[in-house]
């Protein structure tokens, strides 16, 4: 028993990992409808550009952070302005390939300015096994605490973002509706840059705790495909869908890594992921917490 | 003037439901066909037949594949890598079992295979539509890979978990593993591409293509003049994926003569085909060719101008190549969304009014 809670806990908390992924994902779909791919590879392009910045300047913690803000920033604007301007009103898989491109774009550039090396990235994040709950006898690490802690906070950050400031307010209208939003003298670009700003933010979070979880390397940009299943199961368009898909979708595989794997020959968190959100789709086509798919003809 | 379709009268329903109604056209694929089968083989030597003609080909057939999923029916799958794997992985059981059926039947059969596969996974696609559907596909890609690396028999329980190309001889020729003949390899592969382009050309403008192009363009609406859904997209996933099937089966018999499950047959390939297909124009049999062999050249191109041309070191070309390879996606995408095929599309266009436009 103290086993499956153990097994339970660690997969809650690996599936926090996850949603902070998703959760950037999210942020760019719902204010303009494009698929980000590149998510992953943002993750690991603001990860190098602070390890890169503390290692090679020798920026304190807090300035290494701000400045990579500044560069995530930046990259928005950049991306807002060379691809995504040019791209307004085309098919969405057009736009999925070319964030596709952009994912190629970002791991070539930050490979090319930081190395290749894997980078141990330490911002002074606790590590270790969390003391009391290891005195009951369950590993809980502290990092995978802290970045549950972390989403607690940005998911709040979030919602207050969204719904008390004006520019949330405007977010939310693009959202809504393209079209409506713009009559009202809502700028799209200046939107854009906005949430990409955001979602990059958000991918620098999740950057952090992947990278001191494993290191900054390029693996790190493959977490993108274990945000996907995240994202189908908790609906594209859902903050809370990104969160409890992720501890779903965490805790599932870790039951079925320990119960499952062994009588199949293991590895199977792969592929497991993808199923168990199949299986939930196909009774909420929309995922759990997604908006209603309206068809009209 | 050179192209239209003035004064070639039609006298007979056989001639107005001709492929290639106009006599150009007919010229032009006779042109292209005999190019393929008489010229290429006789000026390329073998490094251009392998390193070039060979992949660009078998990926024109993915791509034909995808196309006829993605382009015609408007069902995103990012799942090709996997049923490529299948292919491969079938034609290989079935060159081990029974190599006495000859190697064009065994193709042919991997192709079915891969259609029962397809169609199965398929099946959400009835009820999960647009980005949904294609994330669940990606579950046939890593399932399937999975597949292939854990269970033995799939390899027939080798120790380093690789499949080798029997050799296997078509009209006395040795045409698969490393001992093949490379002119003999080109003309198979070749044949089957201009077969099945053919083939597809033909379907996507009868009954069953024009289904599948109602269901793309807005299924809800294809659904009430009388096209029914569930036969439409399954039959599209199946055929799709038997092309995919047969490309993978040459892939790895006649191309690569080895492979191995996680490399060959990766998300990577998914993607590559996806590009394929939306640089050469979505919902375009020439678009799948086009686009293939823009994919397939360039980045050999690029490697041959820094690592040769610019004595570029061979780490930083690689980057600087995967850098060019997303701008020029993107690049693409923004000139041309609609891809090269519509650029032959307007080409036509003034060709029928030159050299008088007005």
């Amino acid at each position: 028993m103290l086993f499956f809670i153990e097994v339970t806990l660690s997969g809650l908390m690996a599936g926090v990992m996850y949603s902070l992924v998703a959760l950037g994902f999210v942020l760019i779909f719902k204010a303009s409808g494009i698929f980000n791919f590149a998510q992953g590879v943002m993750a690991l392009f603001a990860a190098l550009t602070l390890v890169g910045l503390m290692e090679k300047f020798n920026f304190p913690v807090w300035l290494a952070i701000i400045g990579t803000i500044a560069v995530m920033i930046a990259l928005a604007w950049l991306i807002e302005r060379v691809m995504l301007r040019h791209l307004v009103n085309q098919e969405p898989i057009i736009l999925f390939m070319a964030t596709i491109g952009l994912a190629y774009v970002l791991e070539g550039v930050g490979d090319i300015m930081w190395g290749s090396d894997v980078k141990l990235l330490d911002i002074g994040i606790p590590q270790g096994a969390w003391g009391w709950l290891w005195d009951q006898g369950i590993y809980v690490e502290k990092l995978e605490l802290f970045a549950a802690g972390t989403a607690a906070v940005l998911v709040i950050f979030l919602a207050i973002f969204f719904q008390k400031t004006r520019i949330g307010r405007a977010l939310r209208a693009v959202a809504d509706d393209h079209q409506a939003a713009l009559s009202v003298g809502i700028s799209l670009n200046t939107i854009w840059v906005v949430v990409w700003s955001v979602s990059g933010i958000v991918a620098l979070v999740a950057g952090i705790m992947w990278g001191s979880k494993s290191g900054v390397q390029f693996s790190l940009s493959l977490i993108a495909l274990k945000a996907l299943p995240v994202l189908i199961l908790g609906g594209f368009t859902s903050v809370p869908g990104a969160i409890i898909g992720g501890m779903i979708i965490g805790v599932g595989e870790k039951l079925a890594e320990v119960y499952i794997g062994p009588i199949v020959g293991g590895a199977i968190e792969n592929w497991f992921a993808y199923m168990l959100a199949l299986a939930f789709l196909l009774f909420r086509p929309q995922g759990l917490f997604g908006d209603k798919i309206i068809e009209r003809v | 003037m050179i192209y239209r379709e003035t004064g070639q009268f039609k006298s007979s329903y056989q001639a107005d439901q001709a492929l290639f109604p106009i006599k150009q056209d007919r010229y032009v694929i006779l042109g292209i066909l005999i190019v393929t089968f008489a010229i290429v083989p006789m000026l390329l030597n073998q490094y251009w037949l392998n390193a070039i003609m060979l992949p660009f080909l078998i990926y024109s057939l993915a791509a034909l594949g995808l196309n006829i999923l993605t382009g015609y029916c408007g069902q995103v799958s990012l799942g090709t890598g996997g049923f490529m794997a299948v292919g491969a992985f079938s034609v290989y059981k079935l060159m081990i079992a029974f190599p006495e059926l000859g190697f064009i039947p065994l193709v042919l059969i991997s192709g079915f295979i891969t259609a029962a596969v397809g169609t199965l996974f398929g099946l959400p696609s009835l009820r999960i539509k647009g980005f949904y559907l294609a994330v669940a596909t990606l579950a046939a890609q890593f399932f399937l890979v999975w597949l292939f690396n854990k269970v033995g028999w799939f390899y027939n329980y080798n120790a380093s978990g690789m499949i080798n190309s029997p050799p296997m001889t078509v009209f006395g020729v040795i045409i698969t593993g490393p001992e093949g003949d490379m002119h003999g390899k080109y003309y198979l592969v070749a044949a089957f591409v201009a077969v099945f382009a053919l083939a597809a050309k033909n379907i996507a403008r009868g009954r069953i293509g024009r289904n599948w192009m109602a269901i793309r363009d807005m299924d809800i609406a294809a659904e009430l003049i009388g096209v029914r859904p569930l036969i439409a997209k399954l039959s599209a996933f199946a055929v799709s994926s038997f092309y995919i099937g047969m490309a993978g089966a040459l892939y790895f018999a006649v191309w690569l003569g080895s492979a191995e499950p996680t490399e060959a047959f990766d998300i990577n390939q998914s993607f590559l085909v996806l590009f394929m297909i939306i640089i050469g124009g979505l919902g375009s049999v020439l678009g799948s060719f086009l686009g293939a062999g823009f994919l397939v050249l360039m980045p050999i191109l690029l490697k041959n101008i820094m690592v040769d041309g610019l004595g570029t070191d061979a780490a930083l070309a690689a980057h600087i190549e995967i850098i060019t390879v997303g701008v020029l996606i993107i690049g693409f995408l923004i000139v041309e969304p609609h891809g090269l095929a519509r650029l032959w599309r307007i080409a036509k266009e003034k060709m029928r009014l030159w050299p008088f436009p007005h």
